[in-house]
């Protein structure tokens, strides 16, 4: 049996069809959600993709938090099903407050698209299970705000708690507190990253295939968990 | 009171402000003399946007005609010249649709916003076509790079991209970045955008069908860009009320994402039975031209477009250059369906008239004809000028000052020193400060982009089939010889996307210049095209659309003439593409072509002489189509590890280039004069590293294919060595490419790293 994962297209996705690209390629079946939709089609998790969800009006990520089908999502997480947000989707997490803090502009105040390296600091979540703990992966970072902030309080927490989940390696490109490049809530199932994981599938097309290993791992969980 | 037909009629002797609106007293004689009264103030409105040199290309028009005269017999071509773009097949069933235009004097006044629209406008004449927009890429020119206004202009331009292209999710895959005096308060801002569809998804700028419906959809219509139609305001209306607008548009990436989608899904559909975006001229052109286009007439109430001020009057509407707008025909039957995809993407909608069997364009305000035309005397029948041409009194000259007087680095120390102080000069310099500010990731199917020669775009997942592109100039060559200069523009990108892997099949152009009623300019004007209509004659690449660009002048002083060629080439499967960087030991470095003391215009001589005079390189077209074929043939063999075309700074550029894109050095020995291997621009040049065991078969291609190789060395090692001369680490090489930019422009890093 195959895995189902939903990928939700807002007005202003982008990425939404390389992260279709992603699942299917890590054996999976990618299911389209539409935001104005009620109901997540009995998707074992979900992606939020990346691009400019309302043109980023507002604030990244603060209009698609009120969308239909987030009133689904949202619940759907409190219960456990795994949900991925990549870069404009982990904004729309913070803003839903499914994630703690929030992503500002980055630190040099320019968009910046370049192919980093990040450490996998927790591979206990359903998206990371594939990695081994501390393996470093390359991806692709493209953001213009993805500066992670929290209050220390927060950040103490997090870190005590562990759940930063992935870390630029070198220093933050972006300004980054703590050189967070994703996190996960208390439970682990909803994992925020800013890099792009479904960027990194393939060499022809991206730095490497490092990235598969997030798709990989929330199949084989939804599979035999 | 509005100024209807009926009233012109009656009032024929009302003065008009015909010449505000930039039209001569004799093309105001001859609007009269077509309407067989004077225009109405819309009438007027249109005449004037429809006959203006961006519209009528009423001073290139004759002479673009040789792009299709001249044109090589091409069985890859679905729609040419004329349409908002051209179409090329590329087998598989695929078509794709590319073309480059300027948003030159925008981008100076406001460069973010300038080059924003920029972007935006060029998408929508693919989308025009029924394509979906895959790749965008921009061709940069600016003033000097420490020049204070290029502080403001170079940051403002790449922002506006950046913000506009990456928020509509397409990739920026190349282009090119140049600094030159000459484009100092004249930047050149020439963007390029790419588009796939299927044969049959092909849609023209069309209204044909009486009866069928007129819909325009996507941004409300306010006052952007119609400084002009200001003046009728006043004139009309006694003047005083009408406030101060901008004369640069601004751009909503968002809501051009959302018409992206929904031109595709109404495409998919089958509701649309024409199409044409809003551009400049915005509502005047896209009216007159599907009227035109479709040998129909058309019915409009102007009064029914959606206004986003609702002062707005129709004079104002016909010329409003608002962003993200598109007009659709669709059959009656059609409608309700088109407008439920329209909303299903929150695009507005609106249904403003109909075609009619008139052969008219009648254009009412509130009920009231303010329009009554035949469309094609606004869209085909312009003005025509064959502008005096007359060769520049220093042409002779600057060609007399050969750069061969100049003194030369001798030693292997002043030839280290000269190769850093041109891998160091901002035209040649690591662009990662630019490029990084733009997504070249998204979607999914970029295979090379910058620094690489050319960007690449997979357009089919199964079979590989894909598209590169690369475009170029050179207004240094030009400026000495605009007949060569051009087909140099011409073979540099042929060899660029040659240098891939790609098979050249297509190109598009901007023609960025001076004055046209300036005879020296329009000289080089009428020597460019004919050198590219000539050159591609030769090469087999058939001119599939382009763009003119006039008056890039700052008083007296004009640019150098600055032809931006863009050329699209096919790859049957992109996993044979072959990209520039050495990637690993031990290959064989390869020179292609022949060497000659060729520093005419050469980065060489401006960088360390300031020096522009003499010949540009000889243009060698056989052997550029030899080399193409040749690169082609070895890439699908399997043969190269990498590939790089020899163009600004010759052999040293290439060669430093090389080891930084792969990250392993070479060594060389060079067979003749070193400065001269060096530093020579010669055209028709490749470098290339060939895969260990298969040099005896690539030193078989180049026989077969009649291309001059020397070997020269081999990969690997952590410098360039040219032996028996100097050596540079590539650290060193590293640091002095890619400090220049940051050190100009501001660094995109975090201004603190210790203590996070």
């Amino acid at each position: 049996m195959t895995a189902r994962v939903g990928i939700v297209t807002f007005p202003g996705s982008l990425d939404d069809r390389d992260a279709a690209r992603a699942v299917t390629r890590a054996g999976g079946e990618a299911v389209p959600l539409w935001h104005a939709d009620r109901g997540l089609r009995g998707v074992d998790a979900v992606i939020l993709p990346g691009g400019f969800s309302y043109g980023d009006y507002l604030r990244c990520g603060a209009i698609a938090r009120f969308a239909p089908i987030m009133a689904d999502l949202v619940p759907a997480a409190g219960v456990g099903l795994p949900v991925l947000g990549i870069c404009n989707g982990f904004q729309i997490l913070c803003e839903a407050h499914l994630l703690p803090g929030a992503l500002v502009r980055n630190s040099g105040l320019r968009f910046i698209d370049r192919c980093l390296r990040v450490r996998i600091e927790d591979t206990g979540t359903p998206w990371t299970a594939d990695y081994g703990p501390g393996q470093e992966i390359t991806v692709v970072l493209k953001s213009g705000e993805g500066a992670y902030l929290a209050d220390e309080a927060e950040l103490a927490a997090l870190e005590e708690r562990g759940q930063v989940v992935v870390r630029y390696c070198g220093g933050s490109p972006n300004g980054s507190a703590r050189d967070i490049a994703g996190i996960r809530n208390e439970a682990g199932n909803v994992v925020g990253l800013m890099p792009h994981p479904e960027h990194a599938i393939d060499p022809l097309t991206g730095p490497g295939g490092d990235g598969l290993g997030f798709f990989t791992s929330v199949l084989r969980q939804a599979v035999t968990g | 009171m509005v100024d209807t037909v009926a009233r012109a009629a009656a009032t024929g002797d009302r003065p008009q402000p015909y010449a505000e609106l930039g039209l001569t007293g004799e093309e105001y004689q001859r609007i009269r003399q077509l309407l067989g009264r004077r225009p109405s103030d819309c009438e007027l409105a249109v005449y004037s946007v429809m006959w203006s040199e961006h519209c009528s290309y009423k001073s290139s028009r004759l002479h673009l005609r040789q792009f299709a005269a001249k044109a090589p017999p091409s069985d890859a071509l679905l729609a040419g010249i004329g349409q908002n773009a051209g179409v090329v097949d590329i087998g598989q069933g695929y078509a794709v649709t590319f073309k480059i235009e300027s948003h030159n004097h925008p981008s100076y006044v406001e460069p973010f916003q300038g080059a924003a629209t920029g972007v935006g406008g060029i998408v929508r004449d693919i989308l025009a076509m029924g394509a979906r927009p895959v790749a965008v890429m921009d061709a940069l020119r600016f003033g000097p790079a420490d020049a204070p206004d290029t502080a403001r202009v170079l940051p403002g331009v790449v922002g506006g991209i950046s913000f506009y292209g990456n928020c509509l999710g397409l990739p920026n895959v190349g282009g090119e970045l140049a600094f030159d005096p000459c484009y100092a308060g004249n930047p050149l801002v020439n963007a390029l955008c790419v588009g796939v569809m299927r044969h049959e998804d092909l849609q023209l700028a069309a209204a044909r069908g009486e009866g069928n419906k007129v819909i325009l959809f996507g941004a409300r219509t306010g006052p952007d860009g119609i400084g002009g139609a200001s003046v009728l305001a006043s004139a009309s209306f006694g003047g005083g009320e009408s406030a101060k607008r901008p004369s640069v548009q601004v751009g909503d990436p968002f809501m051009e994402k959302l018409l992206v989608e929904c031109c595709l899904e109404l495409g998919a559909a089958g509701l649309v039975a024409g199409i044409q975006d809003l551009g400049a001229a915005g509502i005047s052109c896209a009216t007159a031209e599907l009227a035109a286009g479709g040998g129909s007439g058309m019915r409009i109430a102007l009064d029914s477009v959606p206004l986003r001020d609702p002062s707005l009057g129709p004079a104002e509407i016909l010329m409003s250059e608002s962003q993200e707008r598109m007009m659709a025909i669709a059959a009656p039957g059609d409608v309700a369906r088109f407008l439920a995809i329209c909303a299903r993407w929150e695009v507005p909608a609106t249904v403003i008239g109909e075609v009619t069997g008139t052969g008219r364009l009648e254009l009412t305000w509130h009920g009231e004809l303010v329009v009554d035309i035949a469309p094609e005397t606004a869209a085909d029948q312009g003005p025509v000028y064959d502008r005096p041409a007359a060769r520049p009194a220093g042409q002779d000259a600057l060609a007399a000052d050969d750069p061969a007087a100049l003194p030369r680095p001798r030693t292997g120390e002043e030839l280290r020193a000269a190769l850093l102080s041109l891998l160091g000069s901002p035209g040649l310099a690591d662009k990662s400060w630019v490029t990084e500010q733009y997504d070249r990731h998204v979607r999914g199917d970029t295979v090379l982009a910058m620094p690489q020669d050319a960007g690449m775009i997979r357009v089919d997942e199964e079979t590989g089939l894909g598209v590169a592109l690369a475009t170029d100039g050179n207004g240094r060559y030009c400026r000495l010889d605009p007949y060569a200069g051009t087909q140099l523009a011409l073979a540099e990108a042929y060899r660029n996307v040659a240098a891939t892997g790609a098979r050249p099949v297509a190109v598009t152009n901007c023609l960025n210049f001076g004055s046209p009623e300036d005879p020296g300019v329009m000289w080089q004007f009428t020597e460019a095209v004919r050198g590219l209509a000539d050159g591609c004659a030769v090469l087999g690449t058939p001119v599939t659309g382009g763009n003119v660009s006039f008056y890039n002048q700052t008083g007296e002083a004009a640019i150098h003439p600055t032809p931006v060629v863009g050329v699209l080439g096919v790859l049957d499967d992109v996993r044979h593409r072959v990209p520039i960087g050495f990637t690993r030991p031990g290959a064989q470095v390869v020179l292609l072509g022949t060497t000659r003391a060729e520093f005419g215009g050469s980065a060489w001589a401006q960088v360390a002489h300031g020096h522009l005079g003499g010949r540009p390189p000889a243009v060698v077209l056989d052997a550029e189509r030899a080399a193409a074929s040749l690169l082609a043939a070895a890439a699908r063999a399997g043969l190269l590890n990498a590939a790089h075309d020899l163009s600004d700074g010759g052999l040293a550029i290439a060669l430093a280039e090389s080891c930084l894109a792969g990250g392993h050095g070479c060594r060389v020995s060079l067979p003749g004069d070193a400065f001269t291997f060096l530093f020579s621009e010669s055209a028709a040049r490749l470098l290339v590293a060939v895969l260990p065991g298969s040099e005896a078969e690539f030193a078989g291609l180049c026989t077969a294919h009649g291309v001059p190789a020397t070997p020269l060395g081999t990969t690997g090692g952590a410098s360039l060595e040219v032996a028996g001369s100097f050596a540079v680490p590539l650290d060193e090489l590293a640091a002095t490419h890619r400090g220049v930019l940051p050190a100009l422009f501001g660094s995109t890093e975090p201004a603190c790293r210790a203590g996070d």
